[in-house]
């Protein structure tokens, strides 16, 4: 029984099946990527998981509670981080601040009235976010405004942000779509030493097959909305029906 | 002190010196002198100057900190002008029972018309605002519930104000029979105390240092909420809603407490108005003075702290001096000039005084959106800056400060 049970989910728009049955397991303490050509329905069953999207039907549990109706921050209380495609992080505000919301958050719940307390007198929250910054390499940066800061530098700072919550479950959107060479490599290292040093249960949805196969432990290929084959990657590789779903894309 | 940064502290022990010392600051020039048309230190002004900052004050709390730009926020004044009248009407012509109701009725009415509004954001928000301000402005001016209830709430067109006949429970014993007038235990709100110096005159008007010393005190409050959690939160929404709710934060509680706080001051405002000039009228809800606070704030530096009292005194001040110039004044300051030359300079700048003064305010008001999209705030920071560096060049100043 894993984290993550998704089961029979179905969802259309219009005349279009996005998700067509998809059952799909994550095991606690694993790396679980999800693959697929262009229109496969990654993105949908993402938005799925963070209850961005109701499906038409199916279940999703997550450690051991139904995930479906509840908003996004609930999903997140819940213990489900998610880091997006383009980083999204609290441009106006500073490195520091960026990381501190997410402990509030944390700590506080979802809404909490602490309008006349001083943020300066929270000195545990800003210890915990200093060290989370201090892991990612970027303590020096902290004082920063965060929309001035690098592309690497907003991933990783999103990437903060999701790990000072200590998510039982990381989600991530191609953490390295249009990414050069370089940051992607730093990338791969930044999220092989969280999965190592942490052991967080991460979920990641990718098209770069470089990256699947440095970090995946399972993988799912999806196709046209269906689930294709779910297996390790040394067997995913040679499978004949992903290379049929992926003719011409890619060499894998 | 008091839970404050340095830098703060010293911003309001900054802000506590001008209300102090306005009636000098505000009247430099001594009576009779061609300047002294430019004097605003008279008791009916400086009320407002301290009133609106208020009100801008308060709005600055939703407007700057989390972007939700409300074109309603002058309903919320006259809600609680209505309020503090009928305080004076019913229960005292003491101020303190006015202002406290009007708080709390204007707090109501924000809760409700927030709760309803805040489900739409950007553009959809500020016309959902406008239209229950607009309602609320044609409710009070035709006194619609009144009429309905065969009584009058509002006054309709002719407004509202304490009478002689009205019950006024607590004083009936005292003073029944006298004409009302607003005071603090005893003391009314238009005493003055003159000083004439030389050929200077300085007035210290109870009713001032009044609405001054609640100025302070809720300024002193912006700053807590600015520098608190809550307030990162609200920042957190203006910047990025879609990271807010995945990092498992509700906006949606945050941003309706923040419009209720500055709801709450602008009812704060209404009721200080109406201690200080004890009459409630429909205009004060009209659009243009919900327009205003947005114009007050902008230009003083929308999110910085002391912008939006500097845009509440800017306005203010032209509203009352610029536009009391008129084409004899004009030929007096000009008379120096040959004839043909100063009727020209005056046919010029005739246009943007007295009645035109709202040209010179929007002329004003593009100069610094075009220029200092930080507003008054930032044009202050630049000039200081100007000076830093010539002082010490070498200083390292490249941190961004917080706005003040």
């Amino acid at each position: 029984m894993g984290i993550l049970e998704v089961k029979g989910i179905n969802k259309r728009f219009g005349g279009l099946q996005a998700l067509g049955d998809v059952n799909l397991s994550v095991a606690e303490n694993t790396t679980h990527a999800i693959i697929g050509p262009n229109g496969a329905g990654k993105s949908t069953l993402l938005n799925v998981l963070v209850g961005k999207l109701i499906p038409d039907s199916g279940s999703v549990m997550f450690d051991g509670q139904s995930v479906l109706g509840r908003k996004p921050h609930e999903i997140n209380q819940m213990g489900i981080s998610r880091v997006f495609q383009t980083p999204e992080i609290f441009g106006d505000l500073s490195v520091l601040e960026n990381v501190m919301i997410p402990c509030f958050a944390k700590r506080d719940g979802a809404f909490r009235m602490h309008a006349i307390e001083s943020v300066f007198a929270e000195r545990g929250i800003r210890q915990q976010a200093e060290e989370i910054l201090a892991d990612v390499n970027m303590l020096e940066k902290n004082q920063m405004i965060a929309s001035s800061l690098s592309r690497g530098d907003k991933r990783r700072l999103e990437m903060a942000m999701c790990l000072v919550q200590d998510p039982k479950l990381l989600l991530l959107d191609e953490p390295t779509a249009g990414m050069a060479r370089a940051d992607t490599e730093n990338t791969i290292n930044l999220l092989k030493e969280i999965r190592e040093q942490r052991g967080i249960t991460m979920a990641i949805i990718e098209h770069d097959m470089n990256v699947v196969f440095s970090l995946a432990e399972r993988i799912t290929v999806l196709a046209q909305g269906t689930p294709l084959v779910e297996d390790i990657p040394d067997n995913i590789k040679g499978h004949p029906k992903v290379r049929e779903a992926y003719l011409g894309e890619a060499q894998v | 002190m008091f839970g404050l940064e340095k830098k703060d502290l010293r911003l309001l022990l900054i802000v506590v010196a001008l209300v102090v010392l306005a009636p000098f600051i505000l009247n430099p020039f001594p009576v009779g002198s061609d300047l002294a048309q430019f004097n605003a230190g008279y008791p009916d002004l400086m009320q407002r100057f301290v009133i609106f900052g208020i009100f801008a004050i308060g709005f600055n709390i939703l407007f700057g900190l989390t972007g939700y730009l409300s074109f309603g926020h002058a309903a919320f004044l006259g809600v609680g002008s209505y309020a503090a009248v009928w305080m004076f009407k019913l229960l005292s012509m003491n101020v303190l029972p006015a202002i406290f109701l009007a708080v709390v009725i204007a707090g109501i009415f924000s809760l409700a018309i927030g709760y309803i509004a805040l489900r739409r954001s950007g553009i959809y928000f500020s016309i959902l605002t406008l239209a229950f301000a607009q309602m609320m402005f044609a409710i009070a001016y035709s006194d619609l519930i009144g009429n309905f209830l065969r009584t009058s709430i509002t006054g309709g067109e002719t407004g509202l104000q304490p009478k002689v006949s009205d019950p006024r429970i607590l004083d009936a014993v005292v003073s029944s029979g006298q004409t009302p007038t607003a005071g603090l235990f005893g003391v009314e709100m238009r005493d003055s105390y003159v000083w004439n110096l030389g050929d200077w005159v300085f007035t210290f008007n109870f009713g001032y240092y009044f609405a001054g010393l609640i100025m302070v005190i809720s300024f002193y409050l912006s700053i807590r909420i600015f520098r608190s959690p809550f307030g990162m939160m609200l920042r957190a929404i203006k910047s990025n809603q879609t990271r807010m709710s995945y990092t498992g934060l509700n906006a949606k509680p945050y941003t309706l407490a923040a419009f209720v706080i500055s709801g709450m001051y602008a009812g704060l405002a209404g009721g200080l108005l109406v201690a200080m000039d004890t009459q409630a009228g429909a205009e004060r809800m009209f659009w243009t003075a919900s327009g205003e606070v947005v114009l007050m704030t902008i230009l003083g530096g929308a999110g910085t702290l002391i912008g939006p009292v500097l845009g509440a005194g800017f306005i203010k001040y032209f509203e009352n001096i610029i536009s009391k110039i008129n084409s004899t004044i004009l030929h007096q300051w000009f008379a120096w000039l040959p004839d043909g030359l100063e009727d020209f300079i005056v046919a010029v700048i005739y246009p943007f005084v007295g009645k035109g003064w709202h040209l010179t305010l929007g002329l004003v008001f593009m100069l610094v959106v075009i220029f200092l999209p930080g507003g008054l705030v930032q044009g202050g920071q630049k000039f200081a800056g100007l000076f830093r560096r010539k002082k010490s060049k070498d200083a390292k100043d490249g941190a961004t400060t917080p706005a003040e």
